[in-house]
């Protein structure tokens, strides 16, 4: 399959690829890893014709802890975040992400920031940048700007982000101790997008009841991805135990909005939404004591 | 059309070619390197595999022009001096195909695979291969075949 003819630009800086986006307008598509662009393209479900490969645009492949943020630079691909060890030992919920995205190959290309970028709420990383409260960091000719990334999925395949803006980074608040998250999807094979996912990020305080930081976050059950505010605000304060747990999945599934398609019927999904929950709660409070 | 120039195999390649034009159809069309298949042609079935600077990729799912300035090795590129690399042979020693159309592909994403871990389980050998299909083999003795290379350049060193 060949996609429709198209112009291409490489910029050398974030500054040059602004100004050309900012020139081009909506005829002109960013090209980071490619790995949901280039698809739609040869099936010619987008036929962009301006291209803006930020590829070659150096510096922006860093994962590091500044200020208090995790910080993910637009060019930082899946594999990179699998192989970190800043990631590894501080978010392993980044990691159970990251590992169920695609396969290794699409992996060495496809970029953690694209993958929020794309707006796909059959994507994964945005269901965990909800449960950690992310920030998204935008940067276009008006400067930059954040977003908080509960703000940024506003509807089907549909972001935040202006024509002309570039996602340069996330930030990823540093969790205070007692912190444990976790992410947990079925998909029918490798490669496949969620039948349903999970994720789930928790503190505890002295006393072991759930502090106000919870986050919640679904995948691939409504029109973009949720973030379970229901079921988060039920945790707060709370003591999780089994009860606890089970009535906190209970509400999680009642904010999924899921439709029948070739991954099963919705009364399937909401369950699934159910059952995933409350794993990932129990697995999540596994790893604030220490577990892996 | 734009002026890319790609080191395949070693050998620079200098080339005018559409922005449009795949990275795979690059090396099978313009290159005449067919060792390196097409299969699904949607980004699924791994058989298009090359390795981009060190890292396997699908090379369906880049431009070519993307590959400007860069290193690509394909399967053509894997025997040294007319003998095969320790993957090869473990393939050819263990049965690790049947119809061989996977095969370039499984051969790239374990050279770059067994280049990070040279002790690798099962479960990450398995883990390695799981964006390349095998509509043949059940997978087994591909799995065996990485373990003889793995097993082999624990002994011998690189290649
Ligand atoms: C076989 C296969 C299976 C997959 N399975 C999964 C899966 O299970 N889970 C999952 O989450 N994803 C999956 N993906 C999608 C993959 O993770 C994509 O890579 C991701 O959705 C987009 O990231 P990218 O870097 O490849 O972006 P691209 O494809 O380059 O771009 C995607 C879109 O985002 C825009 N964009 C990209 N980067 C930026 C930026 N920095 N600033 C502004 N806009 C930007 C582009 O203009 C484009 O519209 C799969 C892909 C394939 C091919
Ligand atoms: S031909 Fe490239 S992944 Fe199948
Ligand atoms: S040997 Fe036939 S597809 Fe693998």
């Amino acid at each position: 399959m060949i996609p429709r003819s198209f112009e291409y630009s490489a910029p050398g800086t974030l500054d040059e690829a602004v100004a050309l986006l900012q020139k081009l307008g909506s005829d002109a598509k960013i090209l980071s890893g490619g790995q949901s662009l280039i698809p739609m393209m040869k099936l010619r479900l987008a036929s962009p014709p301006h291209i803006v490969d930020i590829n070659r645009i150096p510096g922006l492949d860093y994962i590091t802890e500044k200020d208090g943020f995790l910080r993910i630079g637009a060019l930082v691909r899946e594999s990179d975040l699998e192989r970190s060890e800043l990631v590894r030992s501080r978010f392993p919920i980044l990691v159970d992400t990251t590992s169920v995205i695609a396969d290794p190959l699409v992996r060495n290309q496809a970029t953690v920031c694209g993958n929020l970028a794309h707006g796909d709420p059959a994507n994964d990383h945005p269901a965990t940048m909800l449960a950690l409260g992310a920030i998204v960091v935008a940067v276009g000719p008006r400067g930059e700007r954040d977003v908080p990334v509960e703000n940024f999925f506003p509807a089907l395949f549909t972001t935040a982000l202006e024509a002309d803006e570039i996602l340069r980074e996330i930030k990823i608040p540093i969790p205070p101790p007692s912190t444990g998250g976790a992410y947990l999807k079925l998909e029918r094979k490798v490669g496949d997008y969620a039948t349903a996912g999970v994720a789930v990020q928790i503190t505890l305080n002295n006393s072991g009841a759930c502090t106000a930081a919870a986050g919640i976050g679904l995948t691939n059950v409504g029109f973009t991805p949720i973030k379970a505010v229901k079921a988060e605000a039920f945790v707060k304060g709370k003591q999780l135990d089994q009860a606890a747990v089970k009535q906190a999945s209970e509400i999680a599934a009642g904010e999924s909005h899921p439709v029948d398609d070739i991954r099963g019927p919705a009364d399937y999904k909401r369950d699934l939404v159910r059952v995933l929950t409350a794993r990932a709660i129990v697995r999540a409070l596994e790893r604030v004591k220490g577990g892996v | 059309m734009a002026a890319i120039n790609v080191k395949v195999n070693g050998v620079d390649h200098k080339a005018e070619v559409e922005p449009r034009l795949l990275l795979v159809h690059f090396i099978r069309e313009v290159l005449r390197l067919t060792g390196t298949h097409i299969g699904c042609d949607t980004s699924h079935c791994g058989a298009c595999t090359v390795v981009l600077d060190g890292r396997a990729v699908k090379s369906c799912t880049v431009f070519a022009i993307q590959a400007d300035g860069r290193e690509v090795l394909t399967v053509e590129g894997l025997e040294q001096d007319g003998k095969l690399n320790h993957l090869q042979e473990g393939f050819f020693q263990e049965h690790g195909l049947q119809c061989g159309f996977c095969t370039p592909g499984m051969l790239m994403t374990g050279y770059e695979f067994l280049k990070n871990n040279a002790e690798p389980s099962e479960d990450e050998i398995r883990h390695a291969i799981s964006g390349n299909l095998c509509r043949c083999t059940g997978y087994v003795n591909i799995v065996k075949a990485y373990q003889y290379a793995a097993q082999k350049m624990r002994e011998g060193g690189a290649q």
